[in-house]
This record gives C-alpha cells, sequence and structure tokens, in this order.
C-alpha cells in the first residue's frame, strides 16, 4: 500500500505543486529587497558611518585639539597636530583620518569632549584610487557642513541613552 | 630619632621632620599640591590630611606638622579619605573643567588626585570664578583661572631664582598670582616654574598645544649649552625636538633646569646644515658627501702636518674631538686647539681646569672667591646652588669683576686682577675673611682667563688658594668654571697644542693652509686669514659655515648619542632622540669616513670601540656619571708669571645669556628673550 500511495503522489506531482503554492504566496506578499541606488533601508541613529568634523552654529569649528581621539583611536587611523590660532585658542593645523585604517568602533566619537568627531549616516563613500581615502581636516569639515542636519538629529535621537 | 608607626609601617625619621616625610621614608604617597621637597613649606593646599592617633580629632596637615615619638599615623582612614574628598572638591570649586584644552593635561597633579582621592561629581552649580591671565614674558603662559594658589611658583621665583618677581595679591577667593607690575619675569631658571605648577595654570609659552604628553618618545640626555652638564629629557616626536626638561640629579642640577637651555630647542629647527657644500668661485654649491671630501683630500695632499690644523668648538662631544684629534695624528699635525676664545687654560694638569670642589662641595664651601664670572649668566643651575648655600650658611661670597646682581648678597671687592696678589696681604676685610675659612673656594670664569693676562690671572688665583688654605687634603677649592660644554672634555683628551704646535690664535691668523673648525663658532670668522682653506663642520649656518670652503654638516646634542665632561670633570653620557636632518651625520661617523677617503682610516668602526679607546686615552671617560671628591697635596701652580697682571678690569665672558651659541642665536624664543630683556614691560607680544 505504502507503495501505491507514494507512486500515486508522485505522478501527481505534489511536492512541486506545494512549492510553487509557495512561490505563489510569497508573490503576492510585501517585497523585502529594495531598489538600492534608489531606495534604501532604514539606518540606526547609533549607526557608524563616514567621519565628520562639526561646527557650532556660529561656524566656529568644534574640534579643539584636545587629541583623545587620537589617543584612544585603535587603529592610529588619527593624526593630529595643533598650534595656538592668531586669536590664542587652540585649534587643529591638522586632522587627518585614514580611512583605510579606521575600523569603525565609533570610539573617536565617544571620546570627543565637544561631539566634534562623528560617525554620520553616510556609508556611500567608496572611491576610485585609496589617495581619496586619507581624509584631512578640509574634507571632514565639508562632511560635517554637508551632514549636520542628519548628525544633530541622531546625536539627539541618542541623548536620552547616554 | 623619633619611631612614627603610619598605616601599621614604623619608621625612623629625624627628630624635626615632618608627617609627610616621615610617610614619603616608608614608601606610603600622601597626595598634595603645595608641599615641594626643594621649597619652603606653606601648608595651603590642605590636600596632604592624615590622621594622627592621640592628636586632636580632627584631619592634619601632614606636611607642616612635626613628628613625635610614639606617633602614630593612619593615611588612608574614613576620616582622611572624607577630608581629602572634600578638599578636592574645594579645589575643584574654581578650577576650570578646560582639561581637553589645557596643556597640562595628561600630566597634571589635580587630575591624577582628582581621580584618585576626589569625589565622582560636585554639587556646585554657581558661576566660577574669573581671573586675567597675566604676561610673564615670552617663556611662561599663563591661564590664571586654573590657579589653585599653591604658591609653589612664588616660593620657587622668590627662594631658589632669587628674583622676587611673583607675588600674590589679595586673599581668599580674590588671591591672584602675579608680577605686581606687568613684566617678564627677570630670572634665568623661570622656566622651572612650569614644571612646579600642579596644574595648568602656568604652562610652556613656545610648547603651547603642541602635543600631549603621551605622544613624546622620552629620551635621557645631557645639556650643552652650558657647562654644567644638566641632566635633561629629551622630548620628541617623529623628527621634531619638542620640549626639554630636566631630570633629578642631585650632585648636578638638583631638579632645575637653565631657560637657554630649556627653550632654544626651536633653534634646532633653523639655519641647519642637512646638506655638503663645497666652495667654487667664491660662491657655496650644494655637492655630495663624495665630492666634498675629495675636495679636502684634493686640497690635503700637498701639506705637511704642520700646515694643518684644527679647532674645536663649545658644545662638541668628546667622541668627535677624540676622533678628529686621531685624525690630525694621523696626519702629522699637533695644531689642534679647543680654546677658541683664546682662553689661558692650562692643560698639564687636571685641578687646573676643572670646578674641583664639585657643585655639591659649595653647600661644604664657607667662603667663596668669585673672579672674573657671573654665574647666574655663565651657569644659572649653578648659581642657584651657590644662593642655597649662601642662605643656609650665610657664608660671605667676594667678587672680583663687573658688579651685577647675582641674586644674593655678595662683597663686591673691585674689578682689577691685581686684587689677587693684595688678597694675600691684610690690608684687605676680605683677605681675613678667606684666611679665616677653613673651605674657601676660588672660582675663576673664562672671563678672566679669555685675555692675555689669562694665564697670570690662573696662576695669581691659584696662588691664592694655596695662600688661604683652599688646597688641602680633603679640600680642593680651587675652580674653574667653564661656559663651554665640549671644552673640559677636549682638554681631559689633550685636545691642545703641544709646545711647537700652533695655538687657535695663530691657526686663525694664517699659520695653517687648512684650517679644520669642529663646529668652531665662536670667534669673528674675519679673523681667519684670507688664503686658508677651511673646513666647517658643525650643524648651524653660524659664523663659521659662511666663511667655510667646504661644510660637512654634522648632528646637534640631541641627534647623537655623545660623552659630555662638565665643568666639574664629571663624564655624562646622552642618548640620541632624533635622526639628523637630511645628509647630516653624527660627528665621528664623518671624521672616519673623511680618514677612509685619505687612506689613514680610523681604527674605530663603532661609537662602542671609539669610547673604549676614548678610556685609553684619559681613564675618567671610563667613569660616566661618578664623580670623586678628592683634595690637592701638590701645589705647584699651573704654568703663568702671577706678577704680570694688567689693571683691565675683569668682565664675564658671556655678554647676553640668552645668545651664546649657534643653537641660541637660531632660536626665535631666545631672541623674544632679548628683546624683553631689553622692553621689561612689554607693551605687545
Amino acid at each position: 500500500m505504502a507503495f501505491l500511495d507514494r507512486t500515486a503522489r508522485n505522478l501527481l506531482l505534489g511536492e512541486l505543486v506545494a512549492g510553487l503554492g509557495l512561490t505563489l504566496r510569497y508573490f503576492f506578499r510585501p517585497k523585502v529587497t529594495i531598489n538600492y541606488p534608489y531606495e534604501k533601508g532604514p539606518i540606526s541613529p547609533r549607526f557608524k558611518g563616514e567621519h565628520a568634523l562639526r561646527r557650532y552654529p556660529n561656524g566656529e569649528e568644534r574640534c579643539i585639539a584636545c587629541k583623545l581621539c587620537e589617543a584612544i583611536c585603535p587603529a592610529q587611523a588619527i593624526t593630529i597636530e595643533a598650534e595656538p590660532r592668531d586669536d590664542g585658542s587652540r585649534r587643529t593645523t591638522r586632522y587627518d583620518i585614514d580611512m583605510t585604517k579606521c575600523i569603525y568602533c565609533g570610539l573617536c566619537e565617544e571620546a570627543c569632549p565637544v561631539d566634534a568627531i562623528v560617525e554620520g549616516p553616510n556609508f556611500e563613500f567608496a572611491t576610485e584610487t585609496r589617495e581619496e581615502l586619507m581624509y584631512n581636516k578640509d574634507k571632514l569639515l565639508a562632511n560635517g557642513d554637508r551632514w549636520e542636519p542628519e548628525l544633530a538629529r541622531r546625536l539627539e535621537l541618542d541623548a536620552p541613552y547616554r | 630619632m623619633a619611631k612614627v608607626t603610619i598605616d601599621g609601617i614604623v619608621v625612623d625619621v629625624a627628630n624635626g621632620s615632618t608627617i609627610l616625610q616621615a610617610a614619603e621614608q616608608a614608601g606610603i604617597e600622601v597626595p598634595r599640591f603645595c608641599y615641594h621637597e626643594r621649597l619652603s613649606i606653606a601648608g595651603n593646599c590642605r590636600m596632604c590630611l592624615v590622621e594622627v592617633e592621640k592628636a586632636p580629632p580632627k584631619p592634619i596637615a601632614s606636611c607642616s606638622y612635626p613628628v613625635a615619638d610614639g606617633m602614630i599615623v593612619h593615611t588612608d582612614s574614613p576620616m582622611v579619605r572624607n577630608g581629602r574628598r572634600g578638599v578636592m572638591e574645594f579645589l575643584l570649586i574654581n578650577h576650570p573643567l578646560d582639561c581637553p584644552i589645557c596643556d597640562q593635561g595628561g600630566e597634571c597633579d589635580l587630575q591624577d588626585q582628582a581621580m584618585g582621592f576626589g569625589a565622582d561629581h560636585s554639587r556646585y552649580a554657581e558661576n566660577k570664578r574669573a581671573v586675567p591671565d597675566k604676561n610673564l614674558g615670552p617663556l611662561v603662559k599663563t591661564s590664571m583661572n586654573r590657579c589653585i594658589h599653591c604658591t609653589r611658583c612664588i616660593r620657587f621665583i622668590t627662594e631658589v631664582a632669587g628674583v622676587p618677581d611673583l607675588g600674590a595679591t589679595a586673599r581668599g577667593e580674590h588671591m591672584e598670582v602675579g608680577t605686581y607690575v606687568e613684566k617678564a619675569l627677570g630670572s634665568e631658571l623661570s622656566g622651572n616654574i612650569i614644571d612646579l605648577c600642579p596644574v595648568g595654570a602656568l604652562t610652556s609659552k613656545p610648547y603651547a598645544f603642541v602635543a600631549r604628553p603621551w605622544e613624546l618618545a622620552k629620551v635621557d640626555s645631557i645639556d650643552v649649552l652650558d657647562a654644567v652638564g644638566a641632566n635633561i629629557r629629551i622630548d620628541a616626536r617623529g623628527t621634531e625636538v619638542l620640549r626639554i626638561l630636566p631630570r633629578i640629579n642631585e650632585d648636578v642640577n638638583e631638579e632645575w633646569l637653565g631657560d637657554k637651555s630649556r627653550f632654544a630647542i626651536d633653534g634646532l629647527k633653523r639655519r641647519r646644515l642637512d646638506r655638503p657644500w663645497v666652495r667654487e668661485n667664491g660662491k657655496l654649491r650644494a655637492a655630495t658627501w663624495d665630492e666634498a671630501f675629495a675636495t679636502i683630500a684634493a686640497k690635503l695632499k700637498p701639506l705637511s702636518g704642520d700646515r694643518i690644523g684644527a679647532v674645536a668648538g663649545d658644545l662638541v662631544d668628546a667622541e668627535s674631538v677624540l676622533a678628529l684629534k686621531d685624525l690630525l695624528a694621523s696626519l702629522g699635525s699637533g695644531n689642534i686647539d679647543c680654546r677658541q676664545d683664546g682662553a689661558k687654560l692650562d692643560a698639564s694638569r687636571r685641578d687646573f681646569y676643572c670646578f674641583n670642589t664639585s657643585i655639591v662641595g659649595i653647600e661644604e664651601a664657607d667662603a667663596i672667591l668669585i673672579v672674573g664670572a657671573n654665574p647666574r649668566k655663565e651657569a644659572p643651575v649653578l648659581n642657584a646652588r651657590i644662593r642655597k648655600a649662601r642662605l643656609a650658611s650665610g657664608l660671605p661670597i667676594g667678587v672680583i669683576g663687573s658688579e651685577t646682581d647675582l641674586t644674593y648678597a655678595v662683597t663686591h671687592l673691585g674689578t682689577s686682577p691685581s686684587l689677587l696678589t693684595d688678597l694675600h696681604g691684610d690690608q684687605h676685610d676680605f683677605a681675613k675673611v678667606l684666611a679665616d675659612a677653613k673651605k674657601p673656594m676660588i672660582i675663576v670664569g673664562q672671563g678672566a682667563l679669555a685675555r692675555p693676562d689669562g694665564s697670570a690671572i690662573l696662576a695669581a688665583a691659584w696662588r691664592l688658594a694655596a695662600h688661604v688654605g683652599a688646597l688641602s687634603a680633603d679640600w680642593h677649592g680651587f675652580n674653574v668654571l667653564h661656559t663651554a660644554a665640549g671644552r673640559v672634555g677636549a682638554l681631559d683628551l689633550g685636545f691642545v697644542p703641544g709646545p711647537q704646535d700652533k695655538t687657535a690664535d695663530v691657526m686663525l691668523g694664517g699659520g695653517v693652509d687648512l684650517l679644520w673648525l669642529l663646529g668652531a663658532d665662536g670667534f669673528d670668522p674675519a679673523r681667519i686669514a684670507a688664503g686658508t682653506f677651511v673646513v666647517y663642520q658643525g650643524h648651524h649656518g653660524d659664523a663659521g659655515a659662511q666663511r667655510a670652503d667646504v661644510i660637512l654638516p654634522g648632528a646637534a646634542y640631541t641627534e647623537k648619542s655623545g660623552t659630555y665632561v662638565n665643568t666639574e670633570g664629571r663624564v655624562q653620557r646622552g642618548f640620541r632622540a632624533v635622526y639628523p636632518p637630511g645628509d647630516a651625520r653624527e660627528d665621528w661617523t664623518i671624521l672616519r669616513a673623511f680618514s677612509a677617503v685619505i687612506g689613514k682610516t680610523l681604527p674605530y668602526d663603532t661609537i662602542e670601540a671609539l669610547r673604549a679607546r676614548l678610556e685609553q686615552v684619559n681613564p675618567v671617560f671610563g667613569r660616566v656619571g661618578h664623580l670623586p671628591r678628592f683634595g690637592c697635596s701638590d701645589h705647584t701652580g699651573p704654568t703663568g708669571d702671577p706678577a704680570v697682571l694688567s689693571d683691565e678690569p675683569l668682565v664675564s665672558a658671556v655678554a647676553n645669556y640668552y645668545v651664546t651659541d649657534p643653537i641660541s642665536r637660531s632660536s626665535p624664543t631666545m631672541a623674544a628673550c632679548v628683546a624683553a630683556q631689553t622692553e621689561p614691560l612689554m607693551a605687545a607680544e
């Protein structure tokens, strides 16, 4: 009997129908993939993407060259040089991040006493050459200027947990 | 002696010492801000609280509380911890939380002790006190908001430096530290208040915001900008020397350092020779080492030994001096001299040119006669030691030479060298003082020796020393105070002409056809005769390099490991902190390489082999760091007729403390110091 039962099922293509049924079910369900460059998935406010140096609302750069990010960076990706600016305040003359060394751990952001260096939501900074990944201060400040609304928003969202 | 129990450890301490000193002896750390073992006790920070059994039931400031026999002290009881936490909270009431922009961050006593002994939060929400910053000149940067009123700087400047420039005005929360009238600090030791300040109120102006202490590579070395041989630590990052700090050496510099030695390092980055140059048709052109060596070798070939000469400068290490001496000897020349200023030093016996009493010995002396020297300008750290001795024992100090403020009271005897003869008799008051003294010292400066009657003055000073009993079996009171760090080492190696050979004066005046200057910049290059072919080996494009026909770039003292002998005759060794710039090389390797080019290869390939040779030439070089005390039993004086003294007034060899050598002459910081000296009010920075 068992033999007849199995043969009958095989001839009626029961597994194939069940499989196609599953396909058909997913066909009418909402899609999980997105059309990437045109659509993007949601990311957490704590997402650690491309770095940026922020400014105060009055345009003054936040970084005060305390070098804590340089000290804590486990990959030693940050290089800072500083000297007194003309008005006597402590500022960096050089702030470099080697993005090829960076491991995106976010410790620089944790260490920063003035929320100057942050890791923003941007993850689309692939380059054609290696040299372009050696970020300098101008590049980081430009990043900050471009992303400031998002950066401020995510800091605000994350603030209750800090 | 009192027996004190501290946290269960029993120690025997001298009567009259404080609990803090006893705790230190027991190896227990008591936090402190105002207490410093080399300054007087102020007792105003209240951080060093301890609990003493059977004493008033309150925390006691251990820095100012004398021990008693049988005392039982607790440094870690709940009452003590509570007390310290309270004191720390008070200190932080007005201390700004600007550690991220403070240069002291990372090496700050307040930071460390707040972590170790403070509470985890503050209850103070009111506004903090604001204090205007003071302008203390081009070396010390102030941020007076951070001051915690420990008064270490005031006590240092008043007690050790002897220049009562700093003081406190108003009291309590309104107290401010500053110069009463705005002016630059008038001390050569002012940089030390930066080290003493336990917070970031006083920081180094040239080093402002440059680096963090954790970034720096630290290398032990010896200072060469004066002849005291202060022990220093060179802090470097990459290829740059960023700052110099003193190291503690009780026998030499205690823990102080002169401003020039500390701040002239920015001169190491300027006007450096970083490649060989050869003069062609009257103009210098950049060359390779091979070209430079070939040019010298071609010039050297036809010359006989007595037409070749060498002069060593003031900053040279003993290794390169010996290599140069051996090179000249292999060429058959004895025309070597390390006395570029023409000082009439007698190299025949070591105690004719050393500071024989030793720097520690100053504290034992009971009378001092200073001849033609201004120790405040020539060796500020040594001058602080004289001041310390003067304050401790009130010993009489006489000065023959120009009348200047040495930071302690002196008897000015006059300016004429003939006083050295007058002091033999008893018509002079100070003659009696010297004669009565058990351990008198006579200090002869380079200003007294670098003049035509220098050897007469040297002989007269020695004769006076012998006459007043400064030379005995257990006391050597005859001292020569040098200004050049390389001079004693070169004299120890016999870098002086023999009786038939030419002195520096003769060599400069056309006595030789080829003159090798090893870092010799201490004379007017116009003195070199027109036809002389000059090889300059050194690190700065200074006086010597301008006149040179071939320039060989050498290494400065931070860029080579070298042996230096200080004015006492103490052999000390420094290590390399950074590499020389560009094509420059360590000096002894240049001489070794050149010797191979001319086929007279020097017999050492490594610095160890060269140091073995140093020791072979003079056994004192085997005694690194250690200096035995000695007396003098042989009273035979140096050559020179003590009778032919001229009446020319004695002056110091150092006209301006801040600019004495190629490094400090290239330093913008030292230039700013000179400007501040002439314009102490400094309207603008």
